[in-house]
């Protein structure tokens, strides 16, 4: 039977002891993903292991983590396609640590709420649907497609540096709405990005767009918001 | 203690819904979550959700009695009418609602929602946004619950009811961030935790799908109805029973067995691929029983090469990643190995239209409650469907409720939590076991069982065998211990208490299924082939007893669709 060694970075804050790694080999047949690697842990091996799971199906984004040094789902990562003796798993670097795998996440929501993340209207709603054509929809394509997942916000110097930056995915939800036939936000969302914390703090790193697991372009839809912004300046004009 | 006159236990589409409905009520309600709403299993929904809009042009003539139509002929007649009229009625409106709300629905040319072709349906009435449209909804109302400022208490983990002089007053959860049991005091609860799939091997549901709030209801004396109806969904993924949606076989996709033949024809000649999903799991089964899966193994080909590249891009874009990344197969150049895996419990916490279940000031709402709309077999479409109407309800009843109510409010405050404490207590003295019972190999032996014992053809010998093994895995659980103490993010404490609650959902199914003498939609019985309206036009209830479920029946609330032979 084929056997994956994993090595994982451990930390409890009820412990007294920082942060270290524990190495655990996992026995298994056929295929093996990373998390289901960490329950074979938590239940055989160490029931003290902590991670996030739910959907295990690369839709949910609970399971975000630092992967063999890069940004991947724990439960779309297959050991077979993993180089290295071991593998290395570690929490999303540079977020404030719950335990074990799991960081603390309040601040990511928080700044996604700021954002004002909803389609904001102040026309009368019709009794059917809005109409929007196919052209118009496809705009929405790529950010719908976020899952929260936290990776990119991770990823982000300008996070790690300016604490208050509202972060590649709140940025990406509110490119989404924007970008939308039916929002009529106008100057209501623009003011919670077109600010210190918000689009000028990007530096177009792109990390976020090499860590995004779902393959999006959060640094894209960044410049899209500086471009609206800076036009809303000049010519008072927002799309 | 913590105090809100409405606490919703689950943060996806039902209990969303029914949180934004209570606070349009100007009523103070909180959501529980044992993850980020987000994060919950309605966003893993793929193929749409049901209403008769009409927009698509071989649908012109769709009506929601159609609609109401096919749900109750779908259901096996089991459905109560009145409910899947009520849903079918409903559905234009909530759909309209979602969308003024912002989801990103797919569009035909005309500037309408898009709707496709789904299984059991007389017309195409499956709106949906490309194959993610439960990620779109849930992600639509996530966003409209923050945009109404409603209080989320996330990745706290309910454990149990709180009852008092018969009446529901709240819940006891876990704080997985800051560790320790709390009471959430409310006036009314809504429970929409979701499905029990988790407890069958094979499923499609997520990791949390594991029947917490039919447990905890359960154990407080509410009656689970219609257990024994599970739905297996015709395809997942052989290797990991991931769902690829009925939208694969709605867009043009063939079933295919070693012979090469599109073997539907002989189950279903004229709807072929879009029978209703009972149909079509028994079918692929028949296959694989006997002798013509793939290579002689057990499972079909799902084949969707014939729709080219540029429609599975546009229309089945997720679960192209899905096979690619999970099975190591491109739709676009092959065909995906697919087996019939658990997808959905028909059965809940008994409910009414309303959501109120019997014990006053409990409701639900979504997969954990059982109105009945699905009857023995749910439509595809009709889950996300179900959660939002019936959600809308549940959230305007228990506002109506709670302000209907006389000695409402917060307790005294400085109360004592004793119902916190009575929890805290229990886990003490699971810890003091050491690690006793090992809670996995009981888990491990529970799915294998359910799979087994209670899949989709089910006949008496085996589903006695079946429950006799599933009462000795519950009796194991009262030895069962804990191997890890701390206080925060404890998962083996969270999964050992969460096993219990699985064990008690699943004897549900399988005692109501054992005692059900005839076959109905997804209850398949060789033993007795047949439908008997006579003495099985009836929903179950099971009760919780002291040697396992007690069951009761209740007759099923028929009208205008006179139970029929089910065709297709």
């Amino acid at each position: 039977m084929p056997e994956a060694r994993f090595h994982i970075k451990r930390f409890d804050p009820s412990s007294g002891i920082g942060a270290h790694y524990d190495d655990f080999t996992v026995p298994y047949e056929g295929s093996l993903t990373v998390l289901e690697g960490l329950f074979y842990i938590q239940e055989h091996l160490d029931g003290s292991l902590c991670f996030r799971y739910c959907c295990r199906a690369a839709v949910c984004g609970s399971c975000a983590m630092y992967i063999d040094g890069r940004y991947r789902l724990a439960c779309q990562s297959n050991v077979r396609h993993l180089t290295g003796e071991t593998i290395v798993v570690e929490p999303l670097p540079h977020m404030p640590l719950v335990k074990d795998l799991v960081c603390d996440m309040t601040d990511f929501f928080a700044k996604y709420e700021t954002i004002k993340p909803w389609l904001i209207r102040t026309s009368r709603d019709p009794e059917k649907e809005l109409p929007q054509t196919p052209e118009e929809r496809k705009k929405l394509d790529m950010p719908v497609d976020c899952i929260l997942c936290g990776a990119c916000y991770s990823s982000c110097p300008s996070v790690w540096t300016e604490g208050d930056y509202l972060g590649p995915a709140a940025l990406l939800k509110a490119y989404r709405f924007e970008v939308d036939s039916r929002d009529e936000a106008r100057r209501e969302r623009l003011p919670y990005f077109d600010n210190e914390r918000g689009v000028y703090r990007c530096h177009t790193i792109a990390n976020c767009s090499e860590a995004c697991p779902k393959e999006l372009n959060p640094t894209e839809g960044i410049q899209w918001l500086k471009r609206a912004a800076v036009r809303r300046r000049l010519f008072g004009r927002l799309k | 203690m913590i105090y809100h006159q409405l606490i919703v236990v689950g943060g996806g589409l039902a209990g969303l819904r029914a949180a934004v409905e209570a606070r349009q009520e100007g009523i103070d309600v909180a959501v529980l979550s044992q993850v980020h709403p987000g994060r919950s299993h309605s966003g893993a929904a793929q193929g749409g959700i049901n209403a008769a809009l009409a927009n698509n042009p071989e649908g012109a003539d769709d009506t929601p009695e159609k609609h109401a139509f096919d749900t109750v002929k779908g259901s096996d007649y089991l459905a109560d009418q009145d409910a899947a009229i009520e849903m079918t009625k409903d559905a234009p409106g909530v759909i309209y609602e979602m969308e003024h709300w912002g989801c990103p629905f797919s569009r035909y040319d005309d500037r309408r929602i898009a709707q496709r072709p789904f299984g059991g349906a007389g017309f195409p009435r499956t709106c949906y946004g490309a194959d993610k449209t439960g990620h779109y909804l849930l992600h639509t109302l996530v966003e409209r619950a923050y945009q109404r400022g409603i209080k989320m208490y996330i990745e706290v983990f309910a454990t149990q009811l709180i009852v008092e002089d018969g009446v529901c007053k709240g819940v006891v959860a876990y704080d997985m961030i800051k560790g320790g049991f709390l009471e959430f005091r409310a006036d009314a609860v809504v429970m929409a935790t979701g499905g029990a799939g988790r407890t069958y091997i094979n499923t499609t549901n997520a990791i949390i799908s594991t029947g917490g709030g039919m447990a905890i209801a359960y154990q407080a004396g509410v009656p689970l109805k219609d257990m024994e109806f599970i739905q297996f969904h015709p395809t997942g993924l052989f290797t990991t029973n991931i769902l690829m949606t009925e939208g694969c076989r709605g867009e043009g996709g063939y079933l295919i067995n070693d012979q090469g033949e599109r073997f539907m024809s002989k189950y279903a000649p004229t709807v072929m691929e879009l029978a209703p999903r009972d149909i079509t799991a028994r079918a692929i089964q028949t296959e694989v029983n006997e002798g013509r899966g793939i290579g002689g193994k057990e499972f079909v080909y799902l084949d969707l090469r014939h729709l080219g590249e540029q429609k599975i891009a546009e229309r089945l874009p997720g679960i192209r990643d899905l096979a690619i990344h999970f099975e190591g197969v491109d739709p676009v150049t092959e065909p995906v190995p697919i087996v019939p895996s658990q997808h959905y419990t028909m059965g809940g916490i008994d409910t009414d239209m309303e959501g109120a279940t019997p014990l006053p000031g409990l409701y639900a709402a979504g997969e954990c409650a059982c109105v009945s709309v699905h009857g023995a077999n749910r439509l595809g479409g009709n889950s996300l469907l179900e959660t939002i109407v019936f959600g809308r309800r549940a959230g305007a009843a228990a506002s109506a409720y709670v302000k209907g109510k006389e000695g409402g409010g917060s307790p005294a405050a400085g109360a004592a939590d004793p119902a916190a404490a009575r929890m805290a207590a229990f886990v003490e003295e699971l810890a003091g076991r050491g690690t006793g019972e090992d809670a996995y190999a009981i888990r491990a032996e529970m799915t294998v069982t359910m799979k087994e014992h209670f899949g989709i053809f089910r006949e008496r010998a085996s589903m006695q065998a079946g429950l006799d093994k599933m009462l000795a895995l519950k009796e194991r659980t009262t030895r069962m211990g804990l191997r890890h103490t701390g206080g925060v993010f404890n998962l083996d404490m969270m999964r050992t208490v969460e096993l219990a609650g699985m064990i008690d959902v699943a004897l549900a199914t399988a005692a109501g299924a054992l005692a059900r003498t005839e076959s109905r939609g997804s209850h398949a019985r060789t033993d007795y082939a047949t439908r008997d309206d006579k003495d099985w036009l009836k929903h179950t209830m099971a009760y919780i007893g002291a040697d396992g479920p007690r069951l009761e029946y209740k007759p099923v609330t028929l009208g205008p669709f006179e139970p029929r032979e089910r065709k297709y």
